[in-house]
């Protein structure tokens, strides 16, 4: 099993559980213990992660991805495919299914488990047909009045000569603006990485909820790194200048609520990460409910307009907040 | 993010300059008279914004907005250095306020809302205050009945400001989606160079989009999409040319006709 270093202690004690459990079920009161002594080291180690940690865990190989909740999330899923001018973006999956009984469009990026699958899903990172996709996708759920959920998990958009031959900046843009025009409710919520213009492209919620252990940044720790500190190896100092985990995103007033994980990290148990997203889910959908169209439109244009601080000189020196 | 090669950008100090393109020592002068245009090889140099809006607005025509607006720092940033300090350092500097300048302006019986980036602000990076202006602008061009042009000139998103300049471009986006609720064109002009958040929001959003002639535009800047793929990258990859034939951008357009085509759309637009 692939394990992060600060997970070793938690990974030491899941292993010996697991062979108890095997070999002397009978050992009831050593069992016990050993469960006690488990929750503990979760909540202890999880509880004071480093922002460079953090990043670790958002990008663990084991973590839940987009299909994976969408299998757990949803009663009925039925995937589309394709831009309907280029190709299929393996990178960005979407469809339509049931939530609970409500009819709702799902989307999201997705990343590959296996090296071969890792390959086939470019990495979680799409190229412009895949975001065309998506807007296709929500111009659909918009004329049938359906939700849509957007389920962002994205190193960045693919940096490549395919992808800027064919307006990856234009594809991204142009969802950017037709969001802020939908007229259908539109949650969205980081599962993983968070990765810049590439996540925010399918990432205009009208509530915006991250992961515990998710990240959200302008560039990745790496690529700021490269760039500030002229040297790569300092992502650490970067992931943690960047501020960006869920509680500082919360902090800021840029994302809406945090979904808890389960002790340990989303990829230790992926039926509780995905009730807890459920739950997540539906009650941000319930609290769109019954929202007109052009009211969904004016309140998103106010979250996203108010959102930057700066320091005006001339009317009065407030300190606008987002 | 500021990717691409860095260069020497500025046309230099002195009376002779060199050509970065053709290596033509020109005279600096008649270099400044040709609107930062080499004579021989018709190489369009970077020019900052004032210097632009003498050649795009009528004279004396420019009334700026929102210059009140200066940065802060949310994140208390720091690399090598703080964010707070490379601040400070370019006010000493007696540089630009932003890395944005925006005003209303006329073009012969046009008026017009008007904004320029200023590369040599921070790589022209966009964080909140350049957000802020972008939206202010569009929202008067509503209320004053203005088409708008933007002048782009950018490495894309502001570091420092992390999450904040990532939001400018949803910011910036949703001020354009209201804005083309109503009749009034937006024209963005590309120059040398403009990638990162700030292509991947309102530069490609222009009802028009048009570009300097050579200028590099894109997503990822090439070094980036070299260090990816591990190739080279072909010649005239992702300069305007290479973008107008795939499609892009609506046309090319050199500097010293820049205000006539402007003119020319604008009175169509109008009616």
């Amino acid at each position: 099993m692939n394990y992060l270093d600060f997970e070793r202690p938690i990974v030491e004690v899941e292993e010996k559980l697991k062979e108890l459990k095997t070999y002397y079920p009978h050992r009831e009161r050593e069992i016990r213990r050993l469960e006690k002594r488990l929750s503990k080291l979760k909540t202890e180690i999880f509880s004071n992660l480093s922002a460079w940690q953090i990043a670790q865990v958002a990008r663990h190989p084991h973590r839940p991805y987009t299909l994976d909740y969408i299998s757990r999330i949803l009663d009925d899923f039925i995937e589309l495919h394709g831009d309907r001018t280029f190709r299929d973006d393996p990178s960005i999956v979407g469809g339509l299914g049931k939530l609970d009984g409500e009819s709702v469009m799902v989307i999201g990026h997705q990343k590959g488990r296996s090296t071969k699958e890792k390959v086939f899903r470019n990495f979680g990172m799409p190229h412009p047909e895949g975001y065309r996709k998506a807007l296709r996708l929500m111009k659909l759920a918009e004329r049938f009045a359906m939700p849509v959920i957007t389920l962002i998990d994205t190193p960045g958009a693919y940096p490549g000569i395919g992808a800027e031959e064919r307006g990856q900046a234009e594809a991204i843009a142009r969802n950017l603006e037709a969001m802020s025009l939908l007229r259908i409710p539109m949650v969205s919520v980081v599962i993983g990485e968070g990765g810049s213009g590439g996540a925010l492209a399918i990432g205009m919620g009208d509530r915006v909820l991250m992961l515990e252990y998710a990240i959200y940044s302008v560039i990745s720790p790496e690529g700021c790194a490269a760039i500030l500190w002229k040297d790569g190896t300092k992502a650490e100092l970067a992931a943690e200048a960047l501020k960006m985990t869920a509680k500082d995103l919360l902090h800021f007033g840029i994302i809406d609520g945090i979904v808890k994980e389960p002790p340990g990290g989303a990829h230790r148990d992926h039926d509780e990460a995905a009730r807890l997203l459920k739950e997540a889910l539906k009650e941000s959908l319930d609290a769109l409910r019954g929202v007109s169209g052009e009211e969904l439109i004016q309140k998103r244009y106010q979250k996203y307009r108010s959102m930057g601080r700066f320091i005006d000189t001339h009317g009065s020196d407030t300190l606008r907040d987002s | 993010m500021v990717w691409f090669r860095k260069k020497k950008v500025k046309v230099p100090e002195g009376l002779w300059i060199k050509c970065e393109s053709c290596g033509e020592i020109l005279y600096k002068k008649e270099v400044d008279r040709n609107m930062g245009v080499c004579l021989r090889c018709n190489h369009h140099f970077r020019i900052g914004p004032r210097e632009r809006l003498a050649f795009v607005v009528d004279e004396g025509s420019f009334e700026e907005l929102d210059h009140h607006l200066e940065p802060t720092d949310p994140l208390g940033f720091k690399d090598v250095k703080r964010y707070k300090d490379r601040l400070k350092a370019l006010k000493k500097k007696g540089a630009s306020k932003e890395a944005f300048i925006s005003g209303r302006g006329r073009i012969r019986d046009v008026e017009v809302m008007i904004g320029l980036f200023d590369f040599s602000f921070m790589g022209g990076s966009m964080g909140s205050v350049v957000g802020e202006k972008i939206a202010r602008l569009f929202e008067r061009a509503i209320e004053e009945k203005r088409g708008v042009i933007i002048f782009s000139a950018s490495g894309g998103a502001r570091m420092q400001e992390g999450i904040f300049s990532l939001m400018q471009m949803a910011k910036t986006a949703a001020a354009i989606g209201e804005f083309k609720r109503h009749p009034y064109p937006y024209i963005s002009v590309l120059t040398d160079p403009t990638t990162g958040g700030v292509t991947a929001s309102f530069a490609m959003l222009g009802d028009i989009i048009i570009a300097e002639p050579k200028a590099l535009i894109g997503f990822a800047g090439p070094r980036v999409i070299e260090q990816t793929i591990k190739q080279q990258l072909p010649e005239g990859f992702q300069r305007a040319e290479y973008l107008l034939e795939h499609g892009m951008i609506d046309m090319i357009v050199n500097r010293k006709d820049m205000k006539d085509v402007l003119y020319r759309l604008l009175s169509i637009f109008r009616r």
